[in-house]
């Protein structure tokens, strides 16, 4: 399943759904809200893939996870362009391969750890999600849109649900950042991350 | 090892693909106004901090959702402070465990 859906927390949803007796088509409907917030990184990608092609961009999209958008999209704001090596050494060698052989591990050693989170396991991806974000800040207009998206996220999932509150920081956490931008704050950072075309070959 | 959940795999790809490649397969993408594409740059810390923020503050009970406090916000915001000032991911996740091992280490929940 690692190889095949390489879907992080979906797969972590599944395996409670298969637990729990829940059918496949239900299993189906959850997994896709879970992972809309994908339709977000894809989109957010895109503009950085202009010109490559159709065959590329479909493996890429294959390679999406929370990880592998993070650590590209800052590679690429940091250099203003695209960079195949950025995408695809965090998308195969930093997050496939070892999500496969943690998988791996995980299935033959997993009865092993009686409590993960006496090992601190449990806190390794909420952290790492905030780092990941603290990377991606560079204005004002990013830490208003985390802060908003991280604030909307969780009172969204105490009134409906995580997996819908996740997805309503994403698209709502962003305009509240695009507001902030309009009043005139931090001017300097107007438009300077975005992907410059010139260096976007065809 | 069962191989019973194999389809289950498949099916997971169906629903999950699409909504990885809508974003990157669509032509349309590349005809955005500016002002979307500023939205868009925009996607990654929300959705990133919305996923940090709701696994250490949500946690369902029972079936429903309840605001929780406890160890993981210490060893998340311990991370935010390591990133920001030594920006290393890596000694930022260490120090996260390390403060959750040691918290539950003295019964910390």
């Amino acid at each position: 399943m690692s190889l095949i859906a390489f879907g992080g927390a979906a797969q972590f949803a599944a395996v409670g759904y298969v637990a729990s007796g829940l059918a496949w088509p239900a299993i189906g409907l959850l997994t896709f809200l879970l992972n809309a917030r994908h339709v977000l990184y894809s989109a957010a990608l895109a503009p950085w893939f202009r010109g490559r092609s159709v065959a590329e961009r479909a493996l890429a999209a294959h390679l999406v996870t929370d990880e592998s958008f993070a650590l590209a999209i800052a590679h690429f704001r940091r250099l203003g362009r695209f960079d195949a090596i950025g995408y695809w050494y965090p998308a195969i060698v930093t997050t496939l391969i070892p999500w496969n052989v943690a998988t791996f591990a995980g299935v033959a050693l997993g009865d092993a750890i009686v409590e993960p989170s006496r090992f601190g396991i449990d806190v390794i991806f909420p952290a790492a999600m905030a780092g990941l974000a603290v990377g991606l800040v560079s204005g004002r207009r990013e830490l208003v849109a985390a802060l908003a998206g991280a604030a909307i996220g969780v009172a969204v999932s105490l009134v409906i649900s995580p997996t819908i509150g996740i997805i309503a920081g994403g698209v709502l956490g962003p305009i509240v950042g695009l507001a902030v931008h309009a009043s005139g704050a931090a001017p300097d950072v107007q438009g300077a991350d975005l992907p410059n075309l010139q260096d976007v070959n065809p | 090892m069962s191989t019973d959940l194999v389809p289950l795999a498949f099916l997971m790809f169906a629903v999950t693909y699409p909504s990885r490649a809508i974003g990157l397969l669509n032509p349309a993408i590349d005809r955005l106004p500016r002002r979307a594409l500023e939205y868009l740059q925009l996607v990654g810390p929300a959705v990133l901090a919305a996923l940090a923020a709701v696994n250490v503050m949500v946690a369902t009970v029972d079936g429903r959702s309840v605001f929780v406090v406890g160890l993981p916000w210490v060893s998340v915001v311990a991370c935010i402070a390591i990133v920001r000032w030594r920006r290393s991911l890596f000694l930022g996740l260490i120090v996260a465990v390390g403060i959750a091992v040691a918290g539950r280490a003295l019964g910390l929940p």
